[in-house]
């Protein structure tokens, strides 16, 4: 029986269900809820002996820290400023890619190596090209420039190698949404009087908010979760480090489990804000929601 | 070769809405039976439910006298064509037509003689070996019917097999589906939304509307005595015409004035619709019996017939429009008065409340 | 107007290639001449790539990432192609409750899993293990292979299987005979970005591994010293770099078209 929602069909769906969803309830569920269990305890490798719960006083450590705050307002100011550029560029790479005609495979082509570069092998790529005498674009630099010995810059090389990484990709879910603008649309607008800037602005632009957002969303929460860009690139040095870079190190470095949950802790709900004010504010729709 | 029962066959699905509501019909073996009615009547619901595609929630089928409810469908024996076709894009013409006599695990040769023999019988031979993909609409149509013919089944199932065909292919597979049918002597339900086809297709027409049959009886049976004002506008092109009216004693007063009609109307309530083919309408040949006049809004000139329009505006709150189908050779011009007669005892009387004809 | 476009194709194409070109060249150049800072070789040599091929930690490195890889992208191919299908086809309840909740997964900040996978990992012996890896990489894997696959089993029209059905398929067979050789193109698409998605990862793999005994080529990379073996890293990084980065573009120039569909249908049809 097909979509009838009868017994035999629950039965099937169920099994046909339930290794995923045991899987990934396995691995972030059990996860999530021990990371929360560990933010209330006091709980440092270095002092297994001394672990007991402390209610929130990990919230208050990190929160009351200014190292987390210069993390925290550096994700958000590489997401935003990464994220605006990306829209820009990859509406432009887009239409580009849309509208040409001869090489249109190659460019669709070419465009999507960025894509496929292991992050961690582009962003060596980067280093070495900023890295005084060895890299081609540090020697365009004023003499004795080391940029990535700079905070301010150093942040503009991360939000490069971010941007030309998914640029790409952006510009291939924005691409999908203008192939959804019906051509007779636009013909329609130019009998109307539209000019080509009026078209785009008037009825590409709107018809495509639905691919937007959905593009917007899923770049937003990617870049918020930035981590190896800024691994290879400064591992965190001059004040660039992003919220999971500082977690990471808590763990790794410092294997302070407590604040190191903490911080998982309230990443996550940032996270979860950021998807909330999408969905909510702006209407994006949530992926895969079926339209009623 | 089967007989089909439908006893009392109802479908209410999980959100509580009922899509078929209490059908009995009984389908005779090598009958052709059409499910005609406005979409969303439950037609194809009720093809479904006999296919085994949709779970019967009460009521019985059976065929052949045995109960096949609980039966999947490859254990009903029956073939159905689908309104896209639905044939399999990465299979051969040859392999689609193959795929229902391999997995009943018949063997190889046997497979192939019975292939060769439906694709002679519908001009198939020539595409065995290309793909859907590189068929005309017709062709694949075609490749459709063969697919459910190979397995000589006991019944076909088409659910609206001709609607993605273009007007002129349509006529022409119609009439070979008719012929085909007739020679295979195989019953056959065959839904279809549109009435032209239910009437030249059909030994019986099932008219359904809301998930409730309708009526149930041969073209012919279905154009002189529809049973309801549904039925009544649903059968025949244009459809029919319904004026309001007022039971007087002397007649029914209508938009287009006062029908005598005998005396009948002691037996009327006070308010009828009366139905008037447009077809009843002349101009020209006959002039007796009752008539009307009114100023002609539109004319369409089909050749073997013209269509007069008619606006009629009763008081400030009534209008009503009339379609009379005249002689080709009427002098009928649009802005001009023509007068219109009939005859008022070839006319239906419906019930305004509950649509029952009274005639 | 055709020439505006071409220059910004021109344009786009040198974005692409230029970063691209810059670390295969770096790769090539000559210990003498890697800090020269010119954007081409001024000395050829193929040292770097012969170096890391003989570095016993990057080829365990390859090793691990091939095989990790493979290994999670096929389970999760198997339950997100059983997922995707239940979705793509049936009524449940709990339907949408579980694409919502592969959705979050999607979107999860994977460091808030690090500190209590590391944890939980080092407790159950799953610490610096192929499986300690392969588990998050399926799980995270999975949103991706449960839209992708099931907006391409939306596309299989379902007049197909029942069709089928009324042919005599069971169930089964009406998937195996019908769907699956339609699927086929989609599920290909699937599985390499699944494998690009275990591939490219780099978060897991440096906190979950602290040996090369689980540790995949990009962290392995970032373990690359100046040390006995390497005076300058940065021409094995750079060729490294390369290594790991080769099959991956190959597959993406080769499927070019399926991935652009693949990348999109999940995100933008739904």
């Amino acid at each position: 029986m097909i979509g009838e929602g009868g017994r035999g069909e629950r039965r099937l769906a169920l099994w046909l269900c339930a290794p995923a969803t045991i899987v990934m309830i396995a691995v972030t569920g059990w996860p999530i809820l021990y990371s929360f269990l560990l933010s209330l305890r006091r709980a440092d490798l270095r002092f297994p002996e001394d672990q007991e719960w402390i209610g929130l006083a990990n919230y208050a450590t990190v929160l009351g820290n200014a190292y987390w705050w210069t993390a925290f307002g550096v994700t958000l100011l590489i997401t935003v400023v990464s994220v605006v550029i990306e829209l820009v560029l990859g509406m432009l790479v887009a239409v580009a890619m849309y509208r040409t005609v001869v090489g249109r495979g190659l460019v669709r082509t070419v465009v999507l190596i960025p894509y496929g570069i292991v992050t961690v092998a582009a962003a060596y790529g980067w280093k070495y090209a900023w890295t005084p005498g060895t890299g081609w674009l540090a020697n365009l630099l004023p003499e004795g420039t080391a940029p990535l010995t700079q905070q301010g810059p150093s942040i503009a090389i991360i939000i490069l190698a971010e941007v030309w990484k998914t640029t790409p990709f952006m510009a291939l879910l924005l691409m999908t949404g203008l192939a959804l603008v019906p051509e007779e649309l636009l013909r329609a607008a130019s009998m109307d009087g539209a000019n080509r800037w009026q078209r785009f602005t008037k009825i590409v632009l709107p018809l495509m908010k639905p691919a937007i957002l959905v593009a917007l969303l899923f770049r937003t929460l990617d870049a918020f979760r930035i981590f190896d860009n800024i691994y290879v690139l400064t591992n965190g040095a001059q004040n660039t480090s992003s919220v999971s870079i500082i977690a990471y190190h808590n763990l790794i470095g410092g294997l302070n489990l407590g604040i190191g949950s903490t911080m998982s802790v309230l990443i996550l709900i940032s996270v979860a804000i950021i998807a909330f004010v999408f969905i909510r504010v702006f209407g994006a729709a949530a992926p895969g929601s079926e339209p009623r | 070769m089967a007989e089909i029962v439908l006893d009392g066959v109802s479908k209410r699905f999980p959100d509580g809405t009922t899509a078929v509501h209490d059908i009995n019909l009984t389908i005779a073996d090598r009958e052709f039976v059409i499910l005609v009615g406005p979409s969303g009547c439950g037609k194809s619901t009720t093809l479904n439910m006999i296919a085994g595609l949709e779970e019967i929630t009460s009521g019985e089928l059976r065929i052949d006298g045995e109960r096949v409810n609980e039966r999947a469908p490859r254990d009903r024996d029956i073939a159905m064509v689908f309104q896209s076709y639905a044939l399999y894009p990465h299979m051969t013409v040859r392999e689609n037509m193959a795929f229902p006599l391999t997995l009943a695990k018949m063997p190889k040769p046997e497979i192939a003689a019975k292939v060769h023999h439906t694709a002679d019988l519908l001009d198939l031979t020539p595409l065995l070996d290309r793909k859907p993909a590189n068929l005309s609409g017709g062709q694949r149509q075609r490749v459709a019917m063969g697919r459910a013919i190979v397995r000589d089944p006991k019944a076909f199932l088409m659910d609206e097999p001709l609607s993605n065909l273009d007007a002129k292919l349509r006529v022409q597979m119609r009439t070979s589906i008719s012929r085909l049918q007739k020679r295979l002597g195989t019953t056959t339900v065959y839904v279809t939304h549109d009435q032209t086809e239910a009437m030249t297709l059909g030994d019986r027409i099932v008219i359904m509307q809301s998930g409730v049959v309708q009526q149930v009886g041969t073209p012919q049976d279905l154009y002189d005595h529809p049973a309801n004002q549904f039925v009544a506008g649903f059968i025949g092109s244009p459809s029919m015409n319904f004026l309001p009216a007022e039971v007087h004693p002397d007649g029914l007063h209508t938009i287009i004035g006062t029908i005598p009609c005998g005396s009948r109307p002691r037996l009327l309530p006070r308010e009828v619709i009366v139905g008037i083919r447009p077809e009843l309408f002349q101009d020209t040949r006959i002039r007796h019996g009752a008539s009307f006049t009114g100023t002609v809004d539109i004319v369409e000139s089909m050749g073997a017939e013209k269509l007069a329009y008619f606006t009629f505006e009763s008081g400030a709150t009534f209008t009503g429009e009339v379609v009379a189908r005249l002689d080709p050779k009427s002098p009928v011009r649009e802005g001009e008065l023509a007068t219109i007669w009939y005859d008022p005892a070839a006319l239906h009387i419906f019930d305004p409340t509950s649509g029952a004809n009274l005639t | 107007m055709k020439l505006r476009w071409g220059f910004i194709d021109v344009l786009v194409v040198l974005y692409a290639l230029i970063p691209v070109l810059w670390i295969v060249s770096l790769s090539f150049k000559d210990p003498s001449t890697i800090t020269d800072g010119s954007l081409l070789p001024t000395k050829w040599t193929l040292n770097n790539y012969t170096g890391i091929f003989r570095n016993d930690d990057f080829i365990r490195g390859l090793i691990n990432s091939i095989g990790i890889g493979l290994i999670a992208t096929f389970v999760a191919m198997v339950f997100g192609t059983m997922a995707a299908y239940a979705i793509a086809r049936l009524t449940f309840p709990g339907k949408r409750l579980l694409i919502g909740f592969s959705l979050l997964i999607a979107m999860f900040p994977q460091i808030s899993l690090v500190t209590p996978l590391f944890q939980i990992e080092r407790t159950l012996g799953l610490f610096n293990t192929w499986p300690g890896l392969i588990l998050p990489y399926i799980t995270f894997a999975l949103p991706l292979t449960i839209y992708t696959l099931s907006a391409f089993f939306k596309e299989i029209p379902t007049e197909l299987e029942r069709a089928a059905t009324m042919d005599g398929a069971t169930p089964f067979q009406a998937f195996w005979k019908v769907i699956v050789p339609l699927a086929v193109p989609g599920m290909v698409t699937t599985a390499i970005l699944a494998f690009i998605f275990c591939w490219n990862d780099f978060l897991f793999a440096i906190s979950l591994t602290s040996s090369s005994a689980a540790r995949t080529a990009p962290a392995t990379i970032s373990f690359f010293t100046g040390s006995s073996q390497f005076e300058d890293p940065t021409g094995s990084i750079a060729a490294a770099a390369v290594v790991i980065t080769i099959p991956i573009v190959i597959f993406v120039l080769f499927f070019q078209r399926r991935i652009v569909a693949g990348l999109t249908s999940g995100a933008v049809k739904g």
